[in-house]
This record gives C-alpha cells, structure tokens and sequence, in this order.
C-alpha cells in the first residue's frame, strides 16, 4: 500500500513539476510580477536536481503541507478539509441508495435470469451507466426544479440559511439535526434530493449488474443444489446461501464503487453548486491553480488507496478460506 | 463398422472451414440477441454519421448565422440552433467524428500496451512480475477522471491531450487481463510441449498468450468504448477536451447549460446523442459478453 | 419385492440445444424396492438426470415428460412444487459426488447439518438440534464429532466431507437415497470406508438406495441389482450376482475391459460402439 501511496505522489509530481514547460508560470499565473515568480520558484526548489525535488515533495505531503493555494491564498489541505465533508455526505447517501436498491434488484435480475424482471432490471441498470451523470443532473433540474418545482435549486442551502448551523461535523444534515435546526435540515434535504438520487441511480446501476452477475455465478454452483436436496425453501437458498458466498466479492466491489462516486461528484457538484471537493476542484482549474488541483487529486487518491485496502480487508475477514 | 476416422487430408482448409464455420454459428447466435442487435445497429450508425457526415448534415457546422441564434427546433433547424446560431443537428453529425477519434485513440494505445504489459509479466514471473504489477496497481488504484483533469490541467485543454489523459488509466484492466491468460498458458503442457521444440518467448507470447485473451479482450474493448466516450464527454463538458469551435458533445453541453431553463434544446440534444452512443456500445458489449462467455453457452 | 418405494415409467428428459431439442433421457422405466439399486453407465447417459427428475431438482429449462412417477404412493407428477419440496431431504436424499463443491463453503459443516434438521422441524430448540447433528455425525463414523462440527468445508480431507454430505442427508432418517458418484473424487482407500458406512446405514434404516455411478465392478459389488443405462436409455436389467449373464453387447464390452489379477495378460478390448445401440428401444 505504500508504495502505491508512493506511486500516486510521483505521479502527482511528474504532472505538476515534470510535464508543464514551466510549472512556476501554472502556479503563479501569467500577471504575477517577477519577485513572485522568483519566490516560488526558489519554494519549489526547480534550481535543485530533480530527485531532491521529488524528496522534498514527499516530506512535504507527509507533513500535510500541500502547498499553498492561490486562489484562496490558504493552505491547500485547510481548503480540502473544509470542502470534504459535503462531498462525502453526498457520496455516502448516494451508496447507501445503490446498496439498498442495487443489491435486491441484482438478486432478482440472478434469480428471474432471461424472464421479465431480469431484462426490466438490467435495462434500468444499462440507462444507468450509459447516462452521462452531469447531463442527466441538468435534465433533472430542468424538469424537478425548474418545471415542476418539487426539489430545490443548485446550492446546498437556500441562500439566507447560509452559515447559520454551526460546524461540529461538517455534515449539514447532522449538525442542523443535532442543533435542533429543524428548517434547515429540511431545507438540506430538498436541495440533497436531486443530486443524492442521481448519485445513487449510477450506484445502484453498477451494484446490480455486479450483484447479477456474482449471483449468477453462485446460483449455478452445487452448494445451491445441496441446499435444495435438503428441502431448502427458495427465499433461504438465494439469502442464506447463494447471497452469502456472493457477499464476499461483491463487498470489495461495492467499496471500491464508492470511489466512483466520489469521481461522479466532481461533475455533479459543479451543476448543483454544491460546496464539495468536486466543485473546489473545478473552480481551481479554472482559476490555474495547479496547486490545489493536484492536492485534490492528491486527497481524492489517498481515499481510493484507502478503499481498496478495506476492501482487501473486508475480502479477508468474510472468507473463511482466506484466513 | 469402422472405428478410425478418416484422415484430414488438407489441415489448413480444415482449420479455414472450422474458423467460418464456428464464425457464422456465433453471427447466428448473435442475430438472436434483440438488444446486441440494437447496440450493433446504433454502433453501425455512428460510424456511418462519421464517414458520411457532409452529405448528412443539413448546415455548416461552424459558420454562425447570429440572427438564428437559439432557434427553436423546426423544420428548418432540425435540433434547434445553438447561441452562435449553429445548426445543433449538423453539430452532432460532425461531432461523432471527434467521439470516435476519441475512442478510437485512446482504445489503439491503452489495449496493446496494457495487453503486453500482463503478457510479459505472467510469462516471466518473478520480479518482472512484480514490478509490473506494482505499477498496474498503482495506475488502478488512481481516480480516472481526476488524473485525466490534473493531467490535460497541466498540458493544457485539446482532443489529443484528452486522449492521452485517458488512455493512462484506461490501460491497466489490459494488463490484468493479459497477465491472468499468461499465467495459465504458461504452465500448461503445451507451452512447455512448445518450448521443448525451441520457441521463443516472443513467439510464446504472440502466438499463445493473446489469441486466448482474444474473447475477453474484445469484450472488455467495447465496454470501454462505452466508458471512454463518457469521461471524454465529462473532460468536455469541464473545458478540457476538444476546443470551440469543434463541436465536441460534452463541450456543447456545457456551453447550452446557460440556457438550460429556456432553450433547453441546446444542451439536452448533445448529452442524449452521448447517451444514445454509449448506450449502444453497453448492449454491444453485454451481448458479446453473453456470446463470448463459456460459462454461460451451455444455457442455450 | 415387496410394495415398491419408486416407480417410473417412461422417463424423458430434453434440453433445448442450437437447432432444436437435444434428448439426454429416452423413455427409461424402472421400479426401487428397500433395496440397492445400482445405475451404470459412461458421461452422458442420463444416469445422473433420472435421479434429479426423480427429485425434482433439473433446471427450469429441462424438458421432462414421464408417464408414471410415483414415490410410495405419491404421485410426484401431480404434486405440488411445496409437496416435492417437502419430500425433499425428509423423504428422499441425494448426496453428490464433491464435498468441495457441494457443501457451502462459508458456512460450518455442524451447521450445514442443523440447518438440515431444522428444515425438517421447524420448531425444535437450538441445543436438540445441535444434538442430533453430533449423533449423526457419529453415525457416519466421525471420531472427533464437537472438533468437526465447527469446521468448514475446506478444512475437511475428501472422505470426511462427503461423510459430512451423508450425514446431511441422512439426518431425518429419509426413506430413498441417491448416491450420485459418491465415491468417484475420493481415494480407493478411502472410497472402502465410505461405501461401508453407506451400507451400513441404508441396511440399519432400511432405505432404498439408488447408486449411480460408472464404475460397473463397484457397483455390482454393492448392489442387489444394476441398470446398465447407454445414451438416454436402460440397455440392461441385471441382479448383480449374475453379472456374467449379461446379455446386451454394451455391457459385455464394459465387462470385457475390465482388468482382473488374475486374468490374462493379453491387451484387452477397446469398446466398439455400434450404431444400433442408439435405437430406441421398445
């Protein structure tokens, strides 16, 4: 894990220091006077060799140094921390929703396999993730929003509700809950319904198809067969059977798929204005902010690594015979 | 009655009449599959609109006619007209030419490299192995879309750019693939059978290792087809792929998101033409997937 | 024999192929007393497909046709999917011919069996339940019964899973037990063992045994009597102390093949098929 750690830094590195033609120009901008220039250049160490610069670049991360940002003159990692909160609670409610849906409509795609239900289920899932999710994001506030009115607009809030829950957690639905901020929390929740649902339609698109398949793959194995020899109802050999050795695969798929998601909301909170770390992003590459850029894809990377060794870990804990 | 078979006496055309044999009896199965026939029709269509995208399109897809800015889709503009007053249908036909350069770019080089990559790790195993897989591993473990930004932030905006940008996380699934085939090739007997006889590990590899990879290979290439041309679209539609004036599908979407609430022809038109696309390369690949897997053939 | 546990008459089974409908059982009729039957033949024979008609367990997209299936008075063409599902491990068994395979990998092989027992009683308490897998777990031979009983699967050498397997489907004491292969993936030294606890307890129970297998000198060894079946259909009836009556080419050409100690040492005959063999029989 490590070295993967390692091997995400370089390539951070080699895109920020390596490729440009002049990295100090990206950082700074075109009108940044020539004192600037220098400062920065001398900060990033270009007049060093190459693998001290790499070294450099790693302590500094370790140390949670990402660099400053010039757009909000903070360090990169402050601004990260702020924004990331809100791009999770979208993240983690849209997985949830995958979860809850995607996993029984898979099982019932396995079980019903070229009947009805299985080709309503896989074409459900197919629109899914064919579906560019920013465009499908504008569709639904066309119609929901600005039609038919029953959802909020872009923004995490109403404008006037802006910063009137205090920050314990960084998740606005916990914190206006726990501050008895009750309007707010509904407020919240209007506004987190279109992007939450559209985050959890590509979810549950990809959980079932992957549960479908992992479900057929078992469905056809002889334990199933064993289990209906010994008089098994249907319901317990799909659930206590066929669905529990599926599990173990399709757990390490499902944690892998939240980083999807958090890809998916970089495209999603720029149409619904949602203050996350996707949004954050984007506004930084338009303001040529290669430092915070690459801090965020940097932060964003960490988590992937992160959720593929839970998933290696979840895999090991849930299969006997991997122990 | 006789217990031994006729001799073959031309191997070669055995082998020609076995390959169309067994390529036709596929062709047949895949007739049967209604949606795969609906993703080859629409797959067929975008190549078509490619290659004959003048005689097509209805107007110039650059030229401005600011006085039709925004129209409404009629019968003289068949999908409306954006805000420089460009005729969105012939925007769309010429935009499958950059939709497939896109795909296609990408595919050429992620595949082969990916897919020599795991071949040259399984066949030699120990540390090439190793330091190979470590790489694979650290290129998987990165998010797609955000490399492709940070990538193309740093070279700056452009199709070819874009391209490259995915193509460095579109590559490792290949090598996986590749390496998985190569392992099982490698130990089993008529490899070695092979070998004994002096081929070479080019020859072992070229030979051997990719034809077997050849129906997981093309399976995984059309799903990714699907999944290149909506991170292009996504790259697009954040500004970093194809530059205006090009009538790239994700840059016009973004560029009609201003006008979403009254014209919304202008962005609704270009993400439907991206669904559509991937849409067919998704049912494509599903049914490939049904045909190709051994697994599942002897349900029919 | 006395009245019969099984009876089938006409036995056909079909699976959809490319261009049309392949026949794997061709009209096989035949009759289980409380005795060891046992089914012969090679890959591909429908030995394996007239048990699981038998159980109701073929898949949905198998064609089965029959005019008379009945099991000790029941007539299974009539029955209910929840009637079969009933009879299924409380009145008829089958074990298959993999441990590795055929017991649930994640689950503990004591619980595999509880789970058996409490199919069959709904009701009954955790602690009699646990009971009852430990004694049948005994029953089939298994020293350590407490040790085994929170094992997996994969922890568990080959004879001792299928042992499992048997316990499994003994538990709640059914009347009919089909042995699919049950021995085929096991060790010779090891197969002894389990066919000796098969025997003893179909004996002790009184069960009706149908023992499939491709294996003619075993079976003839186990059972009273032996189907020799060839391409979807039965070619032979035979009692298994008379094997050397037999009177249909096929089976003379497997017995023909088979090695003996003291035989002579003279390289012995290919089986040569003849097409006739194919033909339906009458």
């Amino acid at each position: 894990m490590a070295i993967t750690l390692l091997g995400l830094a370089a390539l951070t590195f080699f895109i920020g220091r390596v490729l440009p033609i002049d990295p100090v120009l990206k950082i700074v901008g075109e009108k940044a006077s020539p004192e600037v220039y220098q400062r920065v250049f001398l900060e990033l160490g270009l007049d060093k060799p190459l693998w001290q610069q790499f070294w450099e670049y790693i302590t500094k991360i370790l140390r949670g140094d990402f660099g400053t940002s010039f757009s909000t003159t903070r360090p990169v990692l402050t601004d990260l921390l702020n924004f990331f909160p809100a791009t999770l609670e979208l993240s983690t409610l849209g997985l949830l929703l995958g979860v809850v849906l995607g996993v029984p409509m898979g099982v019932a795609s396995a079980y019903w396999h070229e009947k009805w239900p299985d080709h309503l289920i896989r074409i459900v899932g197919l629109i899914g993730y064919s579906v560019p999710i920013f465009w499908l994001g504008l569709v639904g506030l066309f119609v929901f929003y600005y039609r038919l009115g029953w959802v909020s607009g872009p923004g995490q809030l109403d404008v006037f509700f802006v910063g009137v829950v205090d920050r314990w957690t960084g998740s606005i639905l916990i914190d206006s809950a726990l501050q008895g901020q009750w309007e707010i929390f509904f407020n919240a929740i209007s506004h987190m319904t279109l992007p939450t649902i559209l985050l959890g339609y590509y979810s549950l698109a990809y959980i079932s198809r992957m549960t479908r398949s992992v479900m057929l793959d078992q469905l056809t194995r002889e334990y199933v067969l064993t289990a209906r020899l010994k008089g098994a109802s249907e319901f317990r050999v799909v659930m206590g059977h066929a669905l529990r050795n599926a599990a173990i695969p399709l757990v390490t798929v499902i944690a892998l798929s939240y980083g999807g998601l958090l890809e998916g909301s970089v495209l999603i909170e720029t149409i619904f204005s949602w203050p996350g770390i996707g949004n954050y992003i984007y506004s930084s590459l338009f303001a040529a902010d290669m430092n915070a850029v690459l801090g965020g894809t940097l932060l964003v990377g960490v988590v992937f690594v992160f959720l593929n060794m839970l998933s290696d870990v979840l895999y090991r804990t849930l299969d006997p015979r991997s122990r | 009655m006789s217990v031994i078979a006729d001799p073959i006496i031309d191997p070669k055309r055995a082998l020609r009449a076995a390959r169309i044999a067994e390529f036709k009896s596929f062709a047949r199965r895949f007739m049967r599959n209604p949606l795969g026939m609906v993703g080859l029709v629409i797959v067929i269509a975008l190549l078509v609109c490619a290659a004959l995208a003048p005689i097509l399109a209805t107007h110039d897809p650059y030229l401005p006619a600011l006085s039709d800015r925004l129209a409404a889709p009629g019968a003289e503009y068949w999908f409306g007209a954006d805000e420089l007053g460009r005729d969105i249908y012939s925007r769309i036909i010429y935009g499958s030419r950059l939709t497939l350069l896109i795909v296609g770019l990408v595919i050429v080089t992620s595949a082969p490299v990916g897919l020599v990559i795991g071949a040259i790790a399984g066949n030699y195993g120990g540390w090439v192995d190793r330091i190979f897989m470590r790489i694979t591993d650290v290129f998987l473990a990165i998010p797609k879309l955000l490399l492709a930004l940070a990538f193309v932030a740093a070279l700056g905006p452009g199709i070819v750019n874009a391209a490259l940008a995915i193509t460095l996380t579109a590559w490792p699934p290949y090598a996986r693939l590749a390496r998985a085939e190569a392992l099982i090739v490698r130990n089993s007997d008529y490899v070695n059978a092979i070998r004994l006889a002096g081929a070479s590990d080019f020859h072992i590899i070229v030979y051997h290792i990719m034809p077997m990879c050849l129906s997981s290979v093309i399976v995984r290439m059309t799903f990714d087809m699907a999944g290149i041309i909506l991170t292009a679209a996504g790259l697009g539609f954040i500004g970093l792929g194809a530059q205006p004036p090009l009538p790239e599908w994700g840059a016009m979407i973004s560029t009609g998101r201003k006008f979403i609430f009254d014209q919304w022809w202008v962005a609704t038109v270009p993400g439907f033409a991206i669904f559509i696309v991937s849409l067919g390369f998704n049912l494509l690949g599903d049914a490939m997937r049904d045909l190709l897997d051994p697994h599942l053939r002897q349900r029919r | 024999m006395s009245e019969n546990l099984v009876e089938i008459e006409n036995l056909r089974i079909a699976f959809p192929r490319e261009g049309g409908m392949s026949d794997a059982v061709r009209g096989v009729s035949l009759s289980l007393g409380r005795e060891k039957l046992g089914i012969v033949g090679e890959s591909g024979s429908g030995k394996s497909l007239t048990g699981r008609a038998l159980l109701g367990v073929l898949p949905s997209y198998a064609k089965i046709s029959v005019d008379k299936m009945v099991f000790d008075g029941i007539d299974l063409t009539a029955a209910s999917p929840k009637l079969r599902r009933s009879l299924r491990g409380g009145r008829m068994g089958m074990i298959l011919q993999d441990p590795k395979f055929s017991l649930n990998p994640v689950m503990r092989v004591g619980l595999q069996i509880v789970e058996a027992i409490r199919i069959g009683d709904k009701k009954l308490p955790k602690r009699e339940a646990f009971k009852q897998a430990l004694a049948v777990l005994e029953a089939v031979h298994i020293r350590d019964p407490e040790r085994v009983f929170s094992l997996y699967p994969h922890e568990l050498s080959g004879g001792m899973g299928q042992r499992v397997m048997i316990a499994m489907m003994v538990v709640r004491e059914p009347d009919l037990l089909i042995a699919d292969e049950p021995t085929s993936a096991l060790d010779v030294t090891v197969q002894t063992q389990v066919l000796s606890i098969l025997d003893e307890l179909v004996t002790r129970r009184g069960m009706g045994l149908i023992f499939i297998s491709h294996d003619l000198r075993l079976v003839s060894r186990f059972c009273d009597r032996v189907i020799v079946m060839y391409a979807g259909q039965i070619v032979e009836t035979l009692r298994a102390d008379r094997l050397n009556e037999a009177s249909h080419p096929y089976t003379r050409g497997l017995l023909a093949c088979l090695p003996t100690i003291d035989g002579p040492l003279d390289p012995l005959p290919v089986l040569q098929r003849q097409a006739s063999w194919l033909e339906a029989r009458p």
